[in-house]
């Protein structure tokens, strides 16, 4: 394309420059007009030399590809660091005991964390999932566009606030005053899961056919009893998997737990209302937090026990999405 | 079957039970509209409950800094004492801190992130970028908590006996490049643990973007003759140019909030050094790792001070990407 012998037009050092005159097609510069005749169509491959363009270009995209591998390289430092001193960590008694009492003890395991943070995410899930599935239904249903957009911006919004201004916001609101609670910290915990679950089973529902619907309209179904038999099962896979991802995302998170639900004993008590649940995220952070190699040690065994829960269930729920062809039932 | 959209039911739906509804007898008529009162009923409750929790927590964290707000004003944010002994408190080291160590993730995840949403889009074959995107967001599910562990126990010594002797006998003439001190914990650190969260949420929406541009402007620049990176530069990056910049706001946004990692791998110090390898923390990290030192009245309305500042900027962060993505990107829904 580009012939080193024409002399480079003033304009062309930039194919792509901003008034876009550069983007022309080469002209054989053996054709008798365009050598003869000043050419308003100049070609725009003569000032560069394609050998340097393409070296320029293959340069950059090696630098792309690094930093995919970058990315890829860090994620399995991460997970190797983790797994390397968290697996030697795992026996049976990790997950039938507790922390010993004392520090500076060896063994001893985490089982009251590992059945406290699923206390809380279930109490988190059973707060968060409906009234998500009830704002996504009323997006979908019944909002106006200009209702609908501050709605959805109200959740965008939630969705990205510092975790721990919710975890200052609940102890605040309930444990000022009174005590850490379990409640206090599932509740933290909810608000993190809302926008996430909402926005998600909002997506759901669009995908629901709206031959489905037309159909029961079509019958003199009830609008309401149209949402509870035929969109709401139609979307079914995608509220779940929404819910899914929502609990991946919450069982790891700390910020919310640590004013709320961080001063813990080693019993699991149901409780709720009365005192903090023991769970894995905070029990993490004191350990890190102490100068106990023992303790060290259990926590990379439970971040290693999290780790693998999280990247499973999200991955797996990543799948379950994948497979789904897009736009048919959940 | 074809994505539809809510405008192609809508008038369906609004006809449908109306006609229909005429021949049925009273008695499920009457169940029927009470059903769909109800269904109305809890949707709207719901979302009430969901946008009023921002007002919630807005009003709840001013009410809780009432005290300190009162106390100290807005000096709070120009001393950076802080001596609960002595009743003192001040966010300046913090207002720093959080600054130096967002705009350090920043400056690094937004050109890596964008890479690899190039790659994701443009360089990888298919099946490739099928695992590589993937795995990239896979680093976003690291529990920050798990992050900072791993930012202290590996990353620090890294940085102490490698990364930081050769930054500063390398770039020592800059200020920010100071001597390497004894832990590996500080400001670098955490800029470092706060890059590889940001990280994913770039790249991935940087993907997303791409993936929009049309297939012909890009096939367009290639029949001119552009190489690949020429299409890049001269059609993509143009074109993706403000969500680019509003994925930058939400990168922003994730450092600016995070506390946990934060707090594990900063040293909690305070004081404000020019040199990144010095220890500091952040107005988030700080609030972290009081939470069991708070007692006094005054100490904890400082951190619910602290927990204002963060809200305001970080909504201010967030509400700025959603005001970008919306006003110019062509399909706002994909850019998340």
């Amino acid at each position: 394309m580009s012939d080193p012998s024409d002399p480079p037009p003033p304009r062309a050092n930039d194919p792509f420059d901003a008034t876009g005159r550069g983007n022309r097609e080469p002209i054989d510069p053996d054709d008798a007009f365009a050598s003869e005749l000043p050419d308003p169509a100049r070609p725009l491959t003569a000032s560069g030399n394609l050998r340097r363009r393409q070296l320029v270009s293959r340069l950059v995209e090696a630098g792309h590809t690094a930093s995919a591998l970058l990315a890829v390289a860090i994620l399995a430092i991460v997970v190797y660091s983790v797994a390397s001193r968290g697996a030697s960590a795992l026996n049976i008694d990790f997950f039938t005991e507790g922390p010993p009492a004392l520090p500076d003890t060896p063994g001893g395991g985490i089982a009251p964390e590992i059945v406290g943070t699923a206390l809380l995410m279930a109490i988190a899930t059973l707060i968060a999932m409906p009234v998500g599935v009830l704002i996504a239904l009323y997006l979908t249903e019944f909002a106006g566009p200009r209702l609908g957009r501050a709605i959805r911006l109200a959740l965008d919004l939630m969705n990205g606030l510092p975790t721990i201004v919710v975890g200052l916001f609940i102890f605040g609101l309930l444990v000022v005053g009174h005590y850490q609670s379990g409640f206090a910290g599932a509740l933290a915990l909810a608000i993190i899961m809302l926008p996430l679950i909402a926005r998600a089973t909002q997506e759901a529902l669009l995908r629901v056919p709206s031959d489905l619907r037309a159909a029961a309209d079509a019958l003199g179904v009830s609008h309401w009893r149209t949402v509870r038999g035929v969109i709401l099962p139609a979307a079914r896979g995608g509220i779940l998997t929404a819910t899914v991802l929502a609990v991946a995302r919450a069982s790891g998170e700390t910020a919310p737990l640590i004013f709320t639900c961080s001063i813990f004993g080693n019993a699991v008590s149901l409780r709720i209302f009365g005192q903090a649940v023991p769970n894995i995220p905070v029990y993490i952070f004191n350990a890190s937090e102490a100068a106990d190699p023992y303790g060290f040690a259990r926590a990379w065994g439970a971040g290693f026990v999290l780790l693998l829960f999280i990247l499973t269930t999200s991955l797996g729920a990543r799948m379950l999405v994948a497979a789904r062809p897009a736009g048919t039932r959940g | 079957m074809t994505v539809e959209t809510r405008s192609a039911s809508h008038p369906v739906r609004g006809i449908g039970p109306r006609i229909a509804r005429r021949p049925r007898r009273a008695r499920s008529r009457s169940i029927d509209r009470i059903g769909d009162g109800v269904l109305y009923g809890l949707c709207a409750l719901a979302s009430l409950l969901g946008v009023g929790t921002i007002a919630a927590i807005s009003y709840q964290l001013i009410d809780g800094a009432g005290l300190a707000i009162s106390r100290f004003g807005l000096g709070f944010l120009l001393h950076s004492t802080w001596t609960p002994n002595f009743n003192i408190f001040g966010a300046a080291s913090l207002l720093y801190g959080t600054a130096v160590t967002s705009t350090g993730a920043l400056v690094l995840a937004v050109p890596i992130g964008i890479s690899i949403g190039l790659y994701l889009s443009t360089v990888a074959p298919r099946r490739v970028s099928g695992v590589i995107g993937p795995l990239v967001e896979m680093l976003a599910a690291i529990p920050s908590v798990i992050l900072g562990f791993w930012g202290i126990i590996v990353l620090a010594p890294f940085l102490r006996t490698h990364l930081e002797p050769f930054l500063h006998s390398t770039f020592g003439f800059l200020p920010i490049f100071g001597a390497p001190q004894t832990t590996g914990a500080g400001l670098f650190n955490a800029s470092l643990i706060l890059t590889i969260m940001v990280i994913p949420i770039i790249a991935s929406i940087s993907r997303d973007l791409f993936l929009t541009v049309p297939r012909e402007l890009r096939d367009g620049a290639t029949a001119l003759g552009a190489t690949r990176w020429e299409v890049v530069r001269g059609v993509m990056l143009p074109s993706t140019g403000s969500g680019l910049v509003a994925a930058t706001f939400l990168g922003l946004g994730r450092a600016l909030g995070e506390a946990i990692a934060v707090t594990q791998v900063t040293g909690a110090g305070n004081a404000i050094h020019a040199s990144l390898f010095r220890t500091g923390d952040t107005l988030a990290s700080r609030i972290a790792d009081q939470y069991q030192g708070a007692t006094t009245r005054l100490q904890i309305s400082s951190l619910f001070y602290l927990g204002v500042l963060l809200l305001a900027i970080g909504l201010l962060a967030n509400l700025a990407a959603q005001v970008i993505v919306r006003r110019f990107t062509v399909r706002p829904a994909h850019a998340r």
